[in-house]
């Protein structure tokens, strides 16, 4: 499909949009109507800059049906995305989104190999969050047979991984590390005994040292997948077999970028926040929703032909970003500093106890220990100095013992913030 | 010479783990001949003589512990004033530099082994087999 008749296609649709959701959901009829926007009358995509972001804490005062663009009658499922603080946020699927978000999935699968005769072992967790359901019905469709495992209870994901020779597995990067440390610990080497061949990592951002990481310990391919629950869950935008960024499915979702500080839409290739309209969600279409994510859009075309724009693996969200010493900081810019150190194992801990002083606390790796405290101290004085010079500030490492930092088979937490303000 | 060896551990600088290692070799049977402590930017290596050096290694593994076992040099002296200076004094004599070192005593008041770490431990080895002095043996485990 050539961009043109991308940007007309995406025209289209959001004429539809605009007109459904002025019809249907009050929320944003006042929107359009304080705005001065008709939405019988929209000239072309840039239309939309008129309207405001809908933001998390607009799902939450409108919490839980108020942004229902259907009759309520028409939605059969609900999952929710946790927030940290207060409600959580409600969103809703009808019959033709889970549909939709099943064939985008498909499309992702068939992208990177999966089909029929593969045996995909899903190991999100089932439940409120979107992350499993939405795969599992995608690969179902294309006619892989689906474990639906969920997360946690390691051995018995190495067992079912072995028994039903599982070839592609769906995963956290952190549940993945944690899993290739067990099959060491096991003496089991995935290249040798298992036959995996690919995996899908999505739910948390993390360093493209990672990946090579998890792809080198399992002797696989690893793709990166990019959604939130906002927006069906997986499958938003997907990495191809060219592993150089994630195409993001411009036929359901119109993409900018903008200034988290100021919302003004960036121009392609700039860093900014990625904001999204779900073009064909029935039941909770969202207009430009906040996704909190920082990214880039990469523009030159794909050698893989598709031309789908492609994001950047997320650099970090808005929210994980915090400051020390008035310089503004990720948890990936460490993760991708310490996944370059040997010595060190791969869980990690960034703790902020003031606004100047910052502590990573990594563990030791078992395997290098030689009882030698001075190569201890040069390790821990070259992670300060490797931190210090990726950012600026010079953080306290502190070296802790093996299995001391919690193992997350969920969603990672990296950072814990004990200031107060 | 017999190898000699010690078991090191990685620990962080906080409560209980000490008592942690003791219960482990309580259970097993094992004896702790002499123990050293260093500790610094929040974390130490705690080093230990003991007489099963090897189950000592395997069960604190077992137990998630990050050790190793490392050879030292175990060398005789008299458990009486000017013991260590006799020993140190050869050593410091053929330049060989101690990173490490402590202490176990067989007999109080008699005799005694300085456990020393060195930097290229073969070599001192050679060195030192060519000196009038005496090694530890297994029967020295008491």
């Amino acid at each position: 499909m050539a961009r043109e008749d991308i940007r007309t296609f995406q025209l289209e649709k959001l004429r539809k949009l605009l007109r459904r959701v002025y019809d249907n959901v009050p929320f944003y009829r006042i929107r359009c109507d304080e705005a001065g926007l008709d939405p019988g009358n929209i000239q072309g995509l840039e239309d939309i800059r008129k309207l405001p972001f809908t933001t998390s804490d607009d799902l939450r005062l409108n919490y839980p049906y108020g942004l229902l663009a259907v009759s309520r009658d028409e939605v059969v499922r609900l999952h929710t995305s946790s927030g940290t603080t207060g409600k959580p946020k409600a969103l809703f699927f009808s019959k033709g989104d889970i549909e939709r978000s099943a064939n985008l999935i498909a499309r992702c699968l068939t992208m990177t190999g999966t089909g029929k005769g593969d045996v995909l072992q899903n190991m999100m967790t089932y439940g409120l969050f979107t992350g499993a359901l939405v795969m599992h019905y995608g690969a179902e469709k294309v006619g892989a047979l689906v474990i639906p495992a969920g997360p946690g209870n390691t051995d018995r994901q190495i067992a079912l991984m072995q028994d039903f020779e599982t070839t592609a597995f769906h995963i956290t990067p952190s549940y993945a590390l944690y899993l290739a440390s067990v099959l060491q610990k096991k003496g089991i080497d995935p290249g040798k005994d298992l036959n995996l061949r690919r995996a899908y990592l999505g739910a948390e951002s993390y360093s493209e040292e990672t990946r090579k990481k998890i792809e080198y310990l399992f002797g696989i391919d690893v793709y990166n997948s990019y959604g939130l629950t906002e927006m069906n869950g997986p499958g938003v935008a997907f990495e191809c077999t060219q592993k150089n960024g994630m195409h993001i499915w411009e036929d359901h979702f119109l993409a900018e970028i903008i200034n988290p500080d100021t919302g003004e839409v960036l121009s392609d290739g700039q860093k900014g926040e990625l904001v999204i309209t779900s073009l064909r969600r029935e039941a909770m279409p969202l207009i430009r929703y906040r996704t909190r994510d920082i990214t880039q859009m990469i523009t030159d075309v794909c050698e893989c032909g598709r031309t789908h724009r492609r994001i950047s693996r997320i650099l970090g969200r808005s929210d994980d970003m915090f400051v020390v010493k008035g310089v503004n900081i990720f948890p990936q810019q460490i993760e991708q500093v310490l996944m370059g150190v040997t010595g060190v194992a791969q869980n990690y801990q960034i703790v902020l106890e003031s606004y100047d002083t910052l502590i990573v606390k990594v563990e030791m790796s078992k395997e290098l220990f030689d009882g030698n405290i001075e190569h201890l101290v040069k390790l821990q004085s070259q992670i300060s100095e490797k931190i210090r010079a990726e950012l600026i500030v010079k953080p306290k490492v502190e070296l802790l013992e093996p299995g001391t930092l919690p193992v997350s088979e969920g969603k990672a937490k990296r950072v814990i913030d004990n200031r107060t303000m | 010479m017999d190898k000699v060896m010690q078991v090191s551990v990685f620990s962080e600088n906080k409560p209980g783990r000490i008592e942690k290692i003791t219960r482990i070799f309580a259970e097993e049977g094992i004896n702790i001949l002499a123990i050293s402590i260093t500790s610094t930017n929040g974390f130490g290596i705690i080093k230990l003589l003991v007489d099963k050096f090897e189950l000592a290694h395997e069960k604190l593994k077992q137990n998630g512990f990050t050790v190793t076992l490392n050879e030292v040099l175990a060398i005789e002296m008299r458990d009486s004033p000017g013991g260590l200076h006799e020993v140190s004094q050869i050593l410091s004599g053929k330049g060989i530099n101690i990173e490490n070192a402590y202490v176990y005593v067989v007999e109080s008041r008699a005799r005694a082994f300085l456990l020393v770490e060195v930097k290229d431990i073969e070599k001192a080895k050679e060195i030192l087999s060519k000196e009038d002095l005496k090694f530890f043996r297994p029967g020295d485990f008491k």
